[in-house]
């Protein structure tokens, strides 16, 4: 088998099994568990965006997702102190048919998919270098405006946070 | 067997399931959460295979603001749960039923 | 459309419109003035009762006819024209005349009541409707009037309205009629559908004494019914149907069974009322009406004709028994007009339209001469009605009592007043048509009257008086001592003058009497046939001996200890009113159990109470997905999700 390929199913496994591991661990019930297999998935799946061609956005994915995203979610899970799950009730009938349900999804997705009606190009060439995706942002395209109110949002989020973890003013 | 667009989407499929399966059965709201954001990666990998495999790079764009908005979208959520969790003293998703008729 | 009118026309418009305008005038313009109301009444109705004499004299035999469009919907096309033929020349001086007499009457009768002018409107109304049957010259438009003579017998009727008796008279009368005229309806439009026509004399030259165009009945009900088969009926049950439906209207208007209930209660309306319609007109126009479709019931093969023949025959023989113990002067002469209807349509109904013309004729005079001096009796005994507290009237008021005797000869058919001719007329009729049943059964009741009239006359006048009124009874006054002596001289008379000669013209095909001059025309019944005129003079010698032998110098009635229980049924009507009475309240009271039911089950039960229900039901259904808890929601919305696109995904692939 060819590099690419191999290195798409091991990728692809890790990414999965990392997945798993953020929903649902065997071993033990603490969300920073899950919170650092999440770190692993989003670098696994880094290396699928890399296999994909899209550089950029792989480092980016490491950068903000796992540099940024994680490391708040980690300082939130240690602000609260969250302990172990507490074990509660089991809702058998709410976990079949919870699990029905997605398994469902799963199986009509996948169904689609490979039911061979997907609009593709033959040999498509590979784009998705770096330049090109800057000029499409700034120059090419529709996407310079959406870009500017991104940085808006951004700043609107900051605003927001900060208002909502205000302490109670006694 | 070479790769195909199927198979990056069948894993992004497979992604977005067990991600939905996380919000649906798991307790703790930050767990929740978490799976909301593996339903979150699971879009733009299928975004960034469909952008490669049709010579497109729309979908790259979408990936690039999708990430942005999540991340805004993650530090106002977060900030919603420490309120929360201030309030209720919990973060068991049973105990924020507030909104039951 | 113009119509061309002659002379013959303009008369018989205005003996048609002048009683309307003159109800109209007195409705609208004099009702306080009780005088000219009646003025204008009279007069209008002399001038007609001229126009009518001029009419029958100086026109001739055949019929005539004046037509205005007046609807025309598809092939529906209703015109309002007059008929002149013999038949309505001589209903027309039969109203026109008697009513003269009745409306002159009335003015001494009623004077001094309250409602003078609403009296003479109603009888003008009255007068403009019944003169519209008569002169119709279409089903439909006879309908009409038919309607309208229904009305003012109602106003009539229920003239003293204070009294509830009264009231309730009038409506009896009016519903009884309606169950009548629902059949005349429904034969009237089975009359059209087969025949194409509501107009008499289209109507006569269509069926022109041929079977019954069995052909032109099925066309239009296989248009109504998709052209099934079993729309097929026999020409004969179609055209039996179609005459005894139309009998139906004529049973409502002349009271017969078993419609008959509601005569003896109209007598609650001032005894002119009941001389005008009760006696003379009204229910004269059922005969009137039955005679004018006479051809429609002659249809060979139809069996309308025998069966009206015995229920004629019957109501006249049920009448006749009830007349036998009522003690109320009016209810006497009531039930007698009865019987005499029923003798009518039972000539009818032995193909002998002229004889029960004639005996239509004849009646009126009679009978509203009887009534009159009923009337005048009353008048003076102080209103009062029952026969056991009259009596000596016959010295107390002699112009009274020899017109009324008079009367009572020709009702009992004694040579040689004039209801002797036409009652043997028909015991002629009921003879040539090999009618044994029928002619024995008319003597009988022939018999029957003579002992309840002179029941009547030697208990009211002869013999002593017997209360504190009748010692002080005196002679009415003139207005209504006049018109008895008119009406006195037809009842003498008539049965000479060759009316039934006149009236054998409207009906050519039967038995035609001629007219040979009023001397020979007194012996010409023995002439003609002398069984009939023998059993019927035996009877009344009968009648006349029985009620001798019991009534003379009687002080209370012997019947009801000789016969009892028989009695006691005459007296109480043959318990039909009770009859009706059960039967109507029976439906009434299961309608409104049914229609109770219905509101409380169906409408409050199942609609309201169903719909609050329900929704409430749904609301707390719904209640249970809004748990509060995120994850179930989450779960919703994901299997809400699996469902739609499992829908469109496997949708789009199966294609």
């Amino acid at each position: 088998m060819a590099l690419p390929d191999a290195l798409f199913y091991l990728f692809a496994f890790l990414t999965l099994l990392f997945g798993a591991l953020v929903v649902a661990n065997p071993f033990s019930r603490n969300p920073v568990t899950s919170a650092m297999f999440l770190v692993l998935t989003i670098c696994a799946m880094a290396g699928l965006f890399v296999l994909l061609n899209a550089f950029f956005l792989a480092a980016v994915q490491i950068l903000v997702y796992a540099g940024a995203v994680m490391v708040l979610f980690l300082f939130v899970i240690m602000l609260l102190d969250l302990k172990e799950e507490q074990r509660r009730k089991i809702n058998l009938f709410g976990i079949v048919t919870g699990t029905g349900a997605v398994l469902g999804l799963g199986f009509l997705l996948t169904r689609t998919i490979w039911g061979g009606d997907l609009n593709q190009s033959a040999n498509p060439r590979v784009i998705g270098d770096t330049k090109a995706l800057g000029l499409e942002l700034f120059t090419k395209g529709q996407f310079l405006l959406p870009f500017e109110i991104v940085s808006v949002l951004l700043l609107v989020a900051m605003v927001g946070v900060i208002l909502l973890s205000k302490k109670e003013l006694k | 067997m070479n790769v195909g667009l199927e198979h990056y989407l069948t894993v992004s499929a497979m992604l977005f399931c067990l991600g939905l399966l996380g919000v649906i059965l798991r307790r703790n709201v930050l767990v929740i959460y978490m799976s909301l954001e593996l339903m979150l990666n699971a879009a733009n990998l299928a975004l960034v295979a469909f952008s490669r495999f049709n010579e497109n790079l729309t979908g790259q764009m979408m990936v690039f603001f999708v990430i942005t908005v999540a991340a805004a979208e993650v530090a106002v959520g977060l900030a919603l749960i420490v309120a929360l969790y201030r309030k209720r003293q919990s973060a068991h998703v049973e105990d924020l039923t507030a909104l039951k008729l | 459309m113009e119509p061309t009118l002659s002379p013959a026309g303009i008369a018989a418009l205005t003996i048609l419109l002048l009683p309307l305008a003159a109800a109209a005038v007195i409705a609208f313009c004099t009702q306080r003035d009780g005088e000219r109301s009646a003025n204008l009444s009279i007069g209008a109705i002399a001038i007609s009762f001229i126009l009518s004499l001029g009419l029958f004299f100086f026109t001739g035999d055949k019929a005539q006819e004046i037509t205005f469009n007046w609807l025309s919907v598809g092939d529906l096309k209703v015109s309002f024209g007059l008929l002149l033929d013999p038949l309505s020349k001589l209903m027309l001086l039969v109203v026109t005349g008697v009513g003269l007499m009745i409306h002159i009457y009335s003015r001494g009768y009623l004077h001094g009541d309250r409602s003078f002018s609403r009296y003479f409107a109603s009888l003008s109304l009255f007068t403009f409707s019944m003169l519209g049957i008569v002169l119709a010259n279409n089903l439909f438009m006879m309908f009409v009037f038919w309607e309208l003579v229904g009305v003012s017998s109602y106003l009539l009727i229920g003239f003293w309205f204070e009294k509830n008796s009264a009231a309730d008279a009038a409506k009896k009368a009016f519903l009884t009629n309606r169950v009548g005229d629902f059949g005349f309806i429904l034969g009237i439009i089975l009359t059209w559908v087969a025949l194409g026509s509501v107009n008499f004399a289209e109507l006569a030259s269509a069926l022109d004494g041929k079977a019954f165009p069995f052909a032109s009945l099925t066309e239009p009900l296989g248009k109504i019914a998709g052209g099934t088969h079993w729309w097929v009926v026999h020409p004969n049950v179609l055209a039996t149907l179609v005459g005894l439906l139309l009998f139906m209207g004529a049973m409502g208007k002349s009271a017969q069974f078993p419609l008959h209930v509601w005569l003896p209660d109209a007598m609650e309306g001032p005894t002119p009322v009941s001389a005008l319609i009760h006696a003379a007109t009204m229910v004269a126009a059922g005969v009137f009406m039955l005679c004018r479709i006479f051809f429609i019931l002659d249809i060979p093969g139809s069996h309308a004709l025998e069966i009206i023949a015995w229920i004629g025959g019957f109501t006249a023989l049920l009448a006749a028994l009830m007349a036998l113990q009522q003690n109320d002067i009016k209810r006497i002469l009531a039930y007698s007009t009865l019987s005499q209807l029923g003798y009518m349509v039972m000539a009818v109904g032995l193909h002998a339209p002229g004889p029960a013309m004639f005996h239509l004729t004849t009646h009126a005079a009679f009978k509203a001469l009887l009534f009159l001096g009923a009337g005048s009796v009353i008048y003076a005994c102080h209103h009062e009605q029952n026969i056991w507290k009259m009596g000596g009237l016959r010295e107390a008021m002699p112009t009274t009592w020899r017109t009324f005797q008079w009367g009572t000869l020709a009702l009992c058919g004694v040579w040689p007043f004039a209801g002797f001719f036409s009652k043997d007329a028909i015991l002629a009729a009921a003879l040539e048509h090999q009618n044994i049943p029928l002619f024995v059964l008319g003597v009988f009741i022939a018999g029957l009257t003579t002992f309840y009239m002179s029941r009547l006359v030697l208990v009211a006048f002869c013999g002593n008086a017997r209360s504190e009124e009748a010692s002080h009874a005196h002679e009415s006054p003139n207005v209504m001592i006049w018109p008895l002596k008119i009406l006195a001289v037809p009842t003498l008379l008539a049965g000479a003058w060759g009316i039934d000669a006149y009236i054998g013209k409207a009906f050519p095909g039967g038995h035609q009497p001629h007219n040979e001059g009023f001397w020979q025309n007194l012996f010409s019944p023995f002439n003609h046939n002398i069984l009939a005129a023998g059993f019927g003079l035996l009877a009344v010698v009968a009648g006349y001996q029985l009620a001798r032998a019991l009534y003379v110098n009687a002080a209370s009635d012997p019947l009801p200890d000789k016969i009892g229980v028989l009695a006691k049924l005459a007296r109480d009507r043959f318990y039909f009113d009770e009859l009706y009475e059960w039967f109507i309240s029976v439906t009434q009271e299961t309608l409104a159990k049914v229609a109770d039911w219905f509101d409380r089950w169906v409408i409050a039960g199942l609609l309201v109470r169903g719909t609050h229900g329900t929704t409430e039901l749904f609301g707390r259904a719904l209640r249970l997905v809004q748990t509060g808890s995120l994850q179930t929601y989450a779960f919703l919305f994901a299997a809400g999700v699996v469902l739609v696109l499992a829908w469109q995904l496997l949708q789009t692939h199966a294609h």
